[in-house]
């Protein structure tokens, strides 16, 4: 089974978020940046066991400058064989699912495993949209998957509980919590990740359909009402009188 | 020229998310001078979309064929846009629910639009380029994207407006989307449903502990304050990742983000990873015996205390609020 698994790269969840150009560009300044955890702890680990079990492939894609090396060499270190990275500045999802899709069409994968949303822009766009462009069926919100004779079975979250579906490969699977158990790369596979391929490619040109014209913080902290312990009844007139919302 | 809005019907009602969709869709054509139009996939009754003239839908097309009465994305991707068609829709709304984050940037590849995940506010139009706000790096901050195309996709995020119900039917049309048996592609083989409870992610209401209350011996107090309040119960990582609770009660970055009215985190020290899961909620109120406990800067309304001691008297206090009310 060939698996493709596309990474993203994010701040960390800690880092302190700022902005440069009167409020129209991130700025990277002392911010450390990470692999998607959904990408890397759920899609790329199911990925490497459902390899591990069936045999196969696991390709990881990521689009990026050089200065993503890093993440990849870790993804390649917890255990996918080899690493593609167009090489481009992301614009906005549509653009980056733009890329995985035309690398996805020469490449007759079965399975293509996303994480569920991205940390940054927090927009579960990727998945759905490489699904479209290459006119697959997708699941989104999986939280278990498993393969057999070419059958995907899988369980999605739902309002108020989970789904189980049964799919033909190929398709695109957007990974949850539950799906796998995050893993830490050993000295073994980081020693190994050095020399597997990683593949530079150019990015096709493509249109852009959303542009950011300027990021706003919020304006104040929250101002913090302290109720004493011995007056429990005050904070629930509060609450209802005050807040309104009981 | 008309706005498209895409709802939902779960078990014969309108699901309350795509209520909301509906609503923005009718207060973005109201500002355009357009129609707000419905579709609505598989099984429903005309009384219960006639309903939706309530929040100003003026007409909704039905397609009851009974193979929209499972989601399939790719199948719905196809329907909704040939709505989207019919109907001449330049915008079509979305709630950012469950399936609607996965049939929302598949409408939008396949209509060439450009598409905003998880608005929070109406959007303003300029000529033919519409600013939409939404919150990115996990609520740490707001974006304004632009939608330059001539088509545009918004997904509104749960819980961001409240509907104004106004007086109204809408009028049904029967919609036959042309679809193959092979756009079909998943078969549904069963569902999984927590009964007797507020599923969270439409909770208006949250209680939620963590690893302040010591062990799952101790979750009793939080059952019941859930349930004199009418709220659904939530829980940190830390407690779903060694079994305390369910796993898919654990709100936070990696588990489910939700938007309550009033989100009570009892035991909860509040790392970043769990404020992301819930700094949308419009309240917060927050128990813990650390003074220190960094959710205290994140909250409305603090108690610094016992989880032991306070709970039992929330129970008792807002117990006698109901009844005086």
């Amino acid at each position: 089974m060939k698996i493709l698994v596309p990474i993203a790269k994010v701040p960390d969840t800690t880092s302190k978020i700022a902005f440069t150009d009167n409020n129209t560009k991130f700025s990277p300044d002392g911010v450390t940046f990470i692999m998607n955890p959904t990408d890397e702890w759920y899609a790329l680990v199911r990925a490497i066991e459902l390899k591990e079990k069936q045999g196969g492939e696991v390709v990881v894609i990521h689009v990026g400058l050089a200065d993503s090396e890093q993440i990849i060499r870790k993804a390649l270190a917890i255990g996918a064989d080899r690493a593609v990275r167009v090489d481009a500045d992301p614009t906005d999802a549509y653009f980056v699912a733009a890329q995985i899709a035309n690398h996805a069409k020469s490449e007759n994968y079965d399975l293509i495993i996303a994480g569920k949303e991205t940390i940054d822009y927090n927009s579960y766009e990727v998945g759905g949209m490489v699904a479209e462009m290459l006119d697959l069926p997708c699941v989104a919100l999986v939280q278990k998957l498993e393969i057999e004779n070419g059958v995907a079975t899988i369980t999605r979250e739902i309002e108020g509980g989970t789904e189980t579906v049964e799919i033909k490969l190929p398709l695109v699977i957007c990974a949850q919590k539950e799906l796998a158990e995050a893993r830490i790369p050993n000295m073994k596979g980081i020693m190994g990740a050095r020399t597997k391929p990683l593949e530079v490619v150019t990015a096709d040109a493509t249109e852009k359909l959303t542009v950011i014209t300027g990021y706003h913080l919020p304006e104040k902290a929250k101002e913090c009402k302290y109720v004493s312990p011995d007056n429990v009844g005050e904070l629930v007139r509060l609450l209802h009188e005050e807040a309104k919302v009981v | 020229m008309a706005v498209l809005s895409f709802v939902e019907v779960s078990q014969g009602k309108i699901k309350k998310a795509s209520v909301e969709a509906a609503y923005y869709g009718s207060k973005v054509a109201e500002g355009l001078g357009t129609d707000s139009v419905v579709v609505v996939l598989g099984a429903a009754s005309a009384d219960e979309l006639a309903t939706l003239g309530t929040v100003g839908v003026k007409k909704v097309l039905h397609a009851a064929d009974a193979r929209f009465n499972n989601f399939d994305s790719k199948a719905f991707t196809k329907a909704v846009s040939e709505a989207a068609n019919v109907a001449g829709a330049t915008v079509v709304v979305l709630s950012f629910n469950q399936n609607g984050k996965l049939l929302a940037p598949r409408l939008s590849v396949r209509l060439k639009a450009a598409y905003v995940p998880g608005a929070v506010e109406l959007p303003e139009f300029n000529g033919a380029s519409a600013t939409v706000k939404k919150n990115v790096f996990s609520g740490k901050a707001s974006a304004s994207y632009q939608l330059n195309t001539e088509k545009k996709v918004i997904a509104v995020n749960p819980n961001s407006l409240s509907p104004v119900r106004g007086a109204g039917a809408a009028e049904v049309e029967a919609f036959a989307p042309t679809l193959a048996d092979a756009d079909f592609s998943s078969v549904v083989k069963g569902a999984d449903l927590i009964v007797g409870e507020i599923p969270l992610s439409e909770a208006e209401l949250v209680v939620s502990a963590g690893r302040g209350l010591k062990g799952p011996e101790n979750w009793g107090p939080i059952e019941e304050l859930a349930k004199v309040l009418g709220a659904a119960t939530a829980c940190s990582r830390a407690v779903s990742d060694v079994d305390w609770r369910p796993h898919h009660e654990h709100v936070g970055q990696t588990g489910l983000t939700v938007r309550p009215n009033l989100y009570i985190a009892v035991g909860i020290s509040g790392a970043i990873q769990h404020l992301a899961g819930v700094n949308g909620s419009k309240v917060i109120v927050v128990v813990n015996t650390d003074p220190e406990a960094p959710f205290f800067k994140a909250a409305d309304y603090g108690i610094v205390g016992d989880a032991a001691v306070v709970v039992p008297k929330l129970i008792e206090e807002f117990k006698k609020l109901k009844a005086a009310h």
